[in-house]
C-alpha cells in the first residue's frame, strides 16, 4: 500500500512538472500581454513595466526564475491586481469555494443516497417514479438555468433568501441547490440501479431467509455494496465542486476561485494563471489519489500489492 | 476482512457525520432566523431613537486592480479612490475643477508656470499634515522608472517628466517643486490651460511618503492604506467587498454627507438588478453596475431609470494604410451608408446621440458652452445612400479595383459589439451591395491584432481622461499618437493639433482643435464615428448629489441621503 501511494505520488510530481511547463509555454504563446492596456502608453513606459515584472528577460530565464521561486513556495504577485500575493488571492477565494463545495457534496451524497434507496426499495412504485422524475429534471436542467430561476423566485419575488453573497448560513441554500441538483440526480440513479441489482443477488436472499429485518438488509448489506460507484464518482465530484463553479459564483456574486481563474486568463495575469492552474492540478491529483485509495479500501477485490487477486 | 471493517466504520462515520451536518445546518438555519428577527426589529425601531448612519451601497463589476494613485488605470479604481483621496482640485459633476487641497492657483502669463497655494488644515489618515512636499514626492514617484506606472504619461506635461521616466533626467530636474510647506510650483513644457483640471486626475493625487516608501503593497490592504480624502478604507475583503467610512478629520467634514459606503463586487448584471430591486443597493450605472440591456427601455419608460450622455465615443477605425480604405471616397461611402439613428433605436436602445465627429457633447468648450455647442458636427457628413454608391464606384475606380476586395470587420467579443457590427454589415450589404466578413477576438488578442493593423475596419471606443477636446483629437487622429491604430496621417491636422498647445488663449486653441477635427472627420473621414455613449442609471429615492460625472463614472463622495 505504501509503495503504491509513493509511486502514485512520484507520478503526480512528474505530471505537475509537465503541466507547469506546458501552461507556461502556452500562456506566453497566446497573443496579448499582462502589460497591455487599451490606451496606448509610451514605449518607455512599456519598457519600465516589462523591466519591473521581469518580462524583458528571455522566456527560458523567466521560466527558470518561476520554477526557482515555486520550489521555495513563492507563487509571486499578481500583475493586474497590484501587489496582491497570488497565494493570498487563492487562499482567500478558495475558502468560499471549499465551503460551498463541501456543503454541496454532503447534500449531494445524503439526498442522492436517500432518493436512490427509496427508489430501489419501492422499485416500480409511486415513490420510485417520483424520485426518478426528480432525478431526470435535476440532470437535464443545467445549473446555469436553475440558479437564476431560484434567485428570481425565492430571493426577488418572495424574498425568502438573499439575492447574492455568502455571509450567513441561509445564503448557502440557493447556490447549494443549484450546484448539487445534477449530482444528487446522478447519485440517486447510481444507487438505485446498483442497489436493485444487489437486492436481487444471492447473499441478500440468504440474509432474508436468515430472517434479517428489511432495513438491516438495506443498511448493512445492500447499501455498502452499492456505495462503490458513488465513491468513484465522489473523487470526480470533489475536484469538480470545490474548485469552484464559475457560473454559480457569478450569479450569486460569491468571491470564489472560479471567477479569479477566468479573470486571470482574460487579463493575461501570468502569475495568477500559473498559481491557480497549479493549485487546481494539485487539488485534482490529490482527490484522484484519495479516490484510488478509498477504492482499495472499499472493494477488497482490488488489491495493490502482495497476496493473490480476488479470493 | 480488515479492509471491510475499516470501510464499514468509515462509511458509518461519514454517514453519521453528514446526517449530523445536515441537522446542525438546520439548527444553524433555525438559529440564525431566530436571532436575526429580533435584531431586524431592533433595526427598524432605532430610527425613532437615534439617527441611522447614512449609507450608500453600490456594486462594481470587478475589484479595483489598485488603489495606489500612481498605479490606477481604470474607472472601477477611480470610483472607489475618489472617496479616499483628495487632489489639488476636484472636478464637480459638470467636469469643472473646484478647489480641493489647493485653495487657489495661478498661472504665469506665458502659461508655463503654475503656482498652487495649499490649504494648511488637510491631514493624512495617519495624522501627518498634507503638504506641498507630498505632491512633489508623489508626482516624482509616479514618473520614476521603478514605480512602473502605466499612466506616467499623464505627468509628461511637466518639464523633464518624460525624460525622468526614461532615465535621461534626474528627479531634481522634474518641473515640480514645493517652494514652501503649502506652496507648489509647477513648470510645464507647453502652456496647458486645462492643467487645473488635469491635477484632479488620479495620477496627480498625493500619497504619504512614510506609508509608501519601500512598501509597494501598501495600497492592497485596508490596514496599510494612508489616505487624505473624505472617507477612510475600513475593510477590503478581496473579491467580495469594500467598506468606506466617513473620515472625521477631513478638512471639510460638514460637506461629507454619507457616514459610510459599502461597495460589493458583483459581475452579473441581472444579479445587480435583483439586488437593487430587493433594496440591497442604492445605485446602478455609470460603471458602478449596469442596468441589464433588456430592462433599459421598460425602466426608462416607467421613469425608474435615467439616461445621461457621457464623454465617450463609439467609432470604427478604417485601416488607412491598406486598400480599399486607403481611399477617402470609399471611407466616406462606408460612413454615408450607415443609418446611425436606426442602430441606436434598434440595437443599442439607450438613446445615444448619433456621432459625426470625435469630441462628445459633454466635453467642455469655453465660456460656459460645450465644445460641441460651439462646433456642431452635424454638417461634417451626412447619411446618403445615393451619394455613397457614387463615391464607392469612383473610389474603386481610382484604386483600380473592379470589385470590392475581401475585407474584415474586427471587434472584441461581446454581445453588444456583435449586434452593432451585424447591423452595420447589414446596412453595407443593403445600401452598397458589399459583403464584409465579421471577426471577433477576445480582448487581449483583439488589442494586439488591432495594434498590428490586421483589419479593414475595427471597432474602437474612447473615454475621456480629462475634460478637454484635445483628449479626443490629439490622442485619436494625430499621426504620432499610439492610439491611432488606423494610422491616419495628415500633416495639416498634426500641425493644427501641435499648434494648439502653444496657442495663447483658449478660444484660439479650441478653434485650432476644431479645425483639425473637421479636416479629419469631414474631409478625410479618418475614422467612422457611430454614436456618443450614454449611461443608464437608477437610484433609490432620497439621495442627493449622487450622479454620473461628465465622463460617465459614478460621482458619490459628496452626495448625501435624506
Amino acid at each position: 500500500m505504501i509503495r503504491y501511494v509513493l509511486k502514485k505520488f512520484m507520478f503526480m510530481l512528474m505530471s505537475l512538472f509537465f503541466l507547469i511547463t506546458a501552461t507556461f509555454v502556452l500562456m506566453n504563446a497566446v497573443p496579448g500581454s499582462p502589460l497591455q492596456s487599451e490606451k496606448a502608453t509610451s514605449e518607455q513606459i512599456q519598457k519600465n513595466l516589462e523591466a519591473y515584472y521581469g518580462l524583458d528577460k528571455p522566456l527560458i530565464v523567466q521560466y527558470g526564475v518561476y520554477l526557482k521561486n515555486l520550489v521555495q513556495g513563492d507563487l509571486g504577485i499578481s500583475m493586474k491586481k497590484k501587489f496582491q500575493a497570488v497565494d493570498k488571492i487563492i487562499g482567500d477565494s478558495f475558502k468560499y469555494s471549499l465551503k460551498l463545495g463541501l456543503v454541496s457534496i454532503v447534500t449531494s451524497v445524503v439526498v442522492g443516497c436517500i432518493l436512490g434507496i427509496i427508489s430501489a426499495m419501492y422499485h416500480r412504485k409511486f415513490l420510485d417514479n417520483f424520485s426518478m422524475i426528480l432525478a431526470v429534471i435535476g440532470l437535464s436542467i443545467p445549473s446555469l438555468v436553475i440558479a437564476p430561476v431560484l434567485q428570481y423566485l425565492l430571493a426577488v419575488k418572495i424574498e425568502a433568501f438573499e439575492v447574492a453573497g455568502l455571509n450567513r448560513p441561509m445564503d448557502y441554500v440557493l447556490p447549494t441547490i443549484a450546484l448539487s441538483a445534477a449530482s444528487i440526480a446522478f447519485i440517486a440513479r447510481l444507487i438505485r440501479s446498483t442497489m436493485i441489482e444487489v437486492l436481487n443477488s444471492d447473499f441478500i436472499k440468504t440474509a432474508k431467509s436468515k430472517g434479517l429485518a428489511g432495513h438491516l438488509i438495506v443498511w448493512r448489506h445492500a447499501l455498502r455494496n452499492s456505495m462503490l460507484p458513488v465513491v468513484t464518482f465522489l473523487g470526480f465530484l470533489m475536484a469538480n465542486v470545490i474548485t469552484g463553479s464559475v457560473v454559480i459564483e457569478k450569479i450569486f456574486a460569491i468571491p470564489g476561485l472560479g471567477k479569479f481563474f477566468v479573470e486571470s486568463v482574460s487579463n493575461r495575469d501570468y502569475p495568477l494563471i500559473m498559481g491557480i492552474t497549479i493549485f487546481y492540478a494539485v487539488i485534482l491529483m490529490i482527490s484522484r489519489l484519495l479516490a484510488d485509495i478509498a477504492y482499495v479500501l472499499v472493494d477488497p477485490r482490488i488489491r495493490i500489492s502482495g497476496g493473490k487477486a480476488g479470493k | 476482512m480488515n479492509f471491510k471493517k475499516i470501510f464499514s466504520t468509515a462509511m458509518a462515520v461519514t454517514l453519521a457525520g453528514s446526517l449530523l451536518a445536515a441537522c446542525s445546518n438546520n439548527n444553524n438555519k433555525g438559529g440564525s432566523e431566530a436571532s436575526s428577527s429580533p435584531s431586524a426589529s431592533q433595526a427598524s425601531q432605532t430610527p425613532a431613537e437615534t439617527k441611522t448612519p447614512a449609507e450608500i451601497r453600490f456594486t462594481l463589476a470587478s475589484e479595483p486592480p489598485s488603489l495606489d494613485p500612481a498605479l490606477m488605470v481604470d474607472a472601477q479604481s477611480s470610483i472607489v479612490a475618489s472617496g479616499l483621496f483628495d487632489g489639488l482640485t476636484r472636478l464637480n459633476s459638470a467636469g469643472e475643477p473646484e478647489p480641493a487641497i489647493a485653495k487657489d492657483w495661478k498661472a504665469s502669463d506665458d502659461g508655463l508656470t503654475y503656482t498652487f497655494n495649499l490649504r494648511d488644515d488637510a491631514k493624512w489618515s495617519n495624522g501627518d499634515p498634507v503638504t506641498a512636499h507630498d505632491f512633489e514626492y508623489s508626482w516624482k514617484r509616479a514618473l520614476a522608472q521603478e514605480t512602473a506606472s502605466d499612466y506616467a504619461y499623464m505627468l509628461f506635461y511637466l518639464v523633464n517628466g518624460e525624460k525622468y521616466n526614461s532615465g535621461e533626467a534626474t528627479a531634481d530636474q522634474v518641473g515640480v517643486k514645493a517652494t514652501g510647506d503649502y506652496t507648489l510650483e509647477v513648470k510645464l513644457n507647453t502652456a496647458t490651460p486645462y492643467f487645473n483640471s488635469l491635477v484632479a486626475h488620479y495620477t496627480y493625487w498625493p500619497v504619504n511618503k512614510s506609508a509608501v516608501d519601500g512598501k509597494p503593497e501598501w495600497a492592497a490592504d485596508a490596514s496599510t492604506m494612508v489616505t487624505n480624502g473624505p472617507f477612510l478604507l475600513k475593510e477590503w475583503k478581496h473579491g467580495d467587498k469594500l467598506v468606506l467610512e466617513k473620515n472625521p478629520n477631513f478638512y471639510d467634514a460638514a460637506k461629507v454627507g454619507f457616514d459610510m459606503a459599502t461597495i460589493t463586487l458583483v459581475e452579473d448584471a441581472s444579479t445587480v438588478f435583483s439586488l437593487f430591486n430587493t433594496d440591497k443597493i442604492d445605485w446602478i450605472g455609470a460603471q458602478a453596475g449596469e442596468v441589464p440591456s433588456d430592462q433599459v427601455p421598460g425602466m426608462v419608460k416607467e421613469g425608474k431609470a435615467e439616461i445621461k450622455t457621457i464623454a465617450s465615443t463609439y467609432y470604427y477605425l478604417f485601416n488607412t494604410k491598406q486598400k480599399p480604405f486607403s481611399n477617402v471616397k470609399i471611407r466616406k461611402a462606408f460612413s454615408m451608408a450607415i443609418e446611425r439613428q436606426s442602430i441606436i433605436d434598434n440595437v443599442t436602445k439607450a438613446n445615444q446621440t448619433p456621432a459625426f465627429a470625435l469630441v462628445p457633447p459633454s466635453i467642455a468648450g469655453s465660456e460656459g458652452k460645450s465644445f460641441r455647442e460651439m462646433y456642431p458636427d452635424q454638417s461634417f457628413s451626412s447619411e446618403n445612400v445615393e451619394e455613397a454608391k457614387k463615391l464607392l464606384a469612383e473610389g474603386l475606380k481610382e484604386e483600380g479595383l473592379d470589385k470590392f476586395p475581401e475585407t474584415t470587420l474586427l471587434y472584441n467579443t461581446s454581445e453588444g459589439h456583435k449586434a452593432i457590427a451585424e447591423a452595420a454589415i447589414d446596412m453595407w450589404r443593403k445600401n452598397l451591395g458589399i459583403e464584409l466578413k465579421l471577426s471577433n477576438q477576445e480582448w487581449g488578442t483583439f488589442l494586439e491584432t488591432r495594434k498590428a493593423g490586421q483589419f479593414g475596419i475595427a471597432r474602437a471606443g474612447w473615454g475621456a481622461d480629462f475634460n478637454h477636446a484635445i483628449n479626443f483629437t490629439y490622442d485619436l487622429i494625430h499621426s504620432k499618437s499610439g492610439n491611432n491604430d488606423g494610422k491616419y496621417n495628415n500633416p495639416e491636422v498634426d500641425k493644427l493639433l501641435d499648434g494648439s498647445f502653444s496657442a495663447t488663449d483658449d478660444a484660439s486653441r479650441l478653434d485650432m482643435i476644431s479645425k483639425a477635427e473637421k479636416i479629419a472627420l469631414s474631409d478625410d473621414m479618418a475614422v467612422m464615428p457611430i454614436y456618443y455613449y450614454t449611461t443608464v442609471t437608477m437610484q433609490k429615492p432620497g439621495f442627493k448629489d449622487v450622479v454620473s460625472d461628465y465622463a460617465g463614472h459614478l460621482d458619490w463622495a459628496f452626495g448625501s441621503k435624506e
